[in-house]
């Protein structure tokens, strides 16, 4: 058995740093919640983790940055994953020449496009679950995602992140901005349409 | 400084008088009336009528129970919004009439920051906590971040009250329901499944609340129903509280709103609490609620980091959102 050193504590998964196969990897373990009853806890789980390790192999087949799957274990609720040595966009794109953040932003949508138009619904895309490594952006965490192919799931799932850049990083809202530029251009649909549904449910939220 | 703070966005009028001790709150007197509509949800104009009828009593009562004179109280507050606007106004107009008479500075708060500073302001450590606001109209994660008090997650639909409230009609239970809901939920054996929704930090539960009335046109225990009903509603509101937790990396969570005096949610999210290693902050029930000490303490940190107000700028605003608010009292 390999040292386990726990790099990061999420919310849900605990995310260790290990060895297979002499390969440099992360174990996501998604942790049991003593708050919520057994039955939705161990509903959440598996689906989370099942759906997650589903939707990553498919958008990597689609051509989106995601780290390779070595193995998932459904009972435990692990999934094996390629190390990234990056860094999360959180943490850098306050930083950023305003040229970086444009062009990183604008990356980071035609990354969204390119799951969107095969109904990949990540379903948390926020800036501590993209990491900057190699030039390019790689997307983790869809524990939260599913398959969907209306225009209702994409709009909130953009939507997140527009929250996500105006709670984390609002003197640099106009990055939401860059990022749909790069969504219309990759997006093959009527990228208008998921905008427009944006606007939709910004106004359906409270006091708006 | 001693501030009276009005409080009137909803269903409760409320009065209270609060002094300020080297930038901690302490609480001379909170006095309240509430509305409850003979059937149905609350109606925005009858409440005002309400709140006309009760609001000057409220003032000598909280004065009396404060033991100060009205002519001793330095500012005036009131809540600005988010809220009904006939509300909104009675409370409004009674603080411009308090000012004026008393020849007193007045200022209008927003309500959902009230329910963060009350608990900053009199819990000891709680000094920089995520909250979770739960109450009829408001579902919130609120955290401060970059000089705002910023929403990170919010229901997408009703307010988690609401939800309660609206089932809570469906089986002809009174206003407010969730006491009974509590009560009838502790008594349920049988989980039945019920849509979990959560989108990053977001929530959503109306397509809870038609499954679970669904359940009771099928016949099944309200007992269950209500159990099923707190532990999903629950379970996603603790999640997206530690999602917001994670994601601010902040080490606090404070409960705020009507909903925080249930039992069952106060424990979920303490035992998550103490699951992360975070501090678990609730203030007292009577803090918790729609109240108008939580006004008057947000109007004495906004008056003494030097915000002004005139009586002709003291209008309302119904749409107030909480992350509209230049928080310049906090480095």
């Amino acid at each position: 058995m390999t040292k386990e050193k726990i790099i990061y504590q999420g919310a849900e998964a605990k995310i260790c740093k290990s060895k297979y196969m002499g390969f440099d990897v992360v174990k996501k373990r998604r942790i049991n919640k003593s708050y919520r009853i057994e039955e939705i806890d161990t509903r959440l789980i598996s689906y989370r983790t099942k759906e997650e390790s589903k939707l990553m192999t498919e958008a990597r087949n689609h051509g989106v940055s995601v780290p390779i799957i070595f193995d998932v274990d459904l009972s435990n609720g692990i999934i094996t994953m390629e190390y990234l040595n990056g860094k999360r966009i959180k943490d850098i794109l306050n930083v950023l020449s305003e040229k970086e953040r444009c062009s990183i932003c604008r990356m980071i949508g035609e990354s969204i496009a390119k799951f969107h138009n095969n109904d990949i619904i990540h379903g948390d895309i926020t800036t501590s679950n993209m990491i900057f490594q190699d030039d390019r952006i790689h997307f983790i965490d869809f524990g939260l995602g599913e398959k969907n192919s209306e225009i209702e799931a994409k709009g909130v799932d953009l939507h997140v992140l527009m929250e996500a850049i105006e709670s984390t990083h609002s003197r640099y809202s106009n990055c939401f901005g860059y990022v749909l530029e790069g969504y219309k251009k990759e997006l093959k649909d009527d990228a208008n349409l998921v905008i427009k549904k944006i606007e939709e449910i910004v106004k359906r939220g409270r006091y708006r | 400084m001693l501030c009276l703070g009005i409080e009137g966005t909803a269903h409760t009028i409320g009065v209270g008088v609060v002094k300020d001790y080297d930038g901690k709150c302490r609480v001379l007197s909170n006095v309240m009336k509430i509305y409850r509509p003979e059937q149905g949800g609350i109606h925005p104009r009858e409440a005002a009528n309400h709140h006309t009828i009760y609001i000057a009593d409220l003032i000598k009562e909280s004065a009396e129970n404060a033991q100060v004179n009205l002519s001793d109280i330095d500012l005036i507050s009131f809540s600005k919004g988010p809220g009904l606007g006939p509300c909104l106004r009675t409370g409004a107009t009674a603080a411009r009439a308090l000012s004026l008479s008393l020849n007193k500075p007045i200022i209008g708060v927003n309500h959902c920051v009230a329910h963060l500073e009350i608990g900053r302001g009199t819990l000891r450590n709680c000094t920089d906590p995520v909250l979770l606001y739960t109450s009829g109209a408001n579902t919130q994660v609120i955290a401060f971040a970059e000089g705002r008090y910023r929403v990170f997650g919010e229901t997408l639909d009703i307010g988690i009250g609401n939800c309660l409230d609206k089932f809570g009609r469906t089986i002809g239970l009174d206003f407010p329901c969730g006491p009974a809901i509590e009560q009838l939920a502790s008594r349920g054996k049988k989980y039945l499944d019920l849509p979990y929704s959560i989108k990053g930090m977001d929530i959503a539960f109306s397509g809870l609340l038609t499954a679970a009335e669904q359940y009771y046109r099928f016949g099944n225990k309200v007992e269950d129903i209500c159990y099923s009903i707190q532990e999903t509603t629950f379970a996603a509101l603790t999640e997206v509280t530690e999602r917001a937790i994670a994601h601010t990396e902040k080490e606090e969570v404070l409960l705020g709103g009507g909903v925080a005096a249930n039992k069952k949610l106060r424990e979920m999210v303490q035992t998550m609490a103490i699951e992360r290693g975070a501090s678990f902050f609730v203030p007292s029930k009577d803090l918790c609620i729609d109240n108008g000490a939580m006004i008057a303490w947000l109007g004495v940190l906004m008056y003494k980091c030097g915000i002004r107000m005139k009586v002709e700028e003291s209008y309302i605003n119904q749409r107030f959102r909480t992350d509209m608010v230049d928080v310049t009292w906090r480095d």
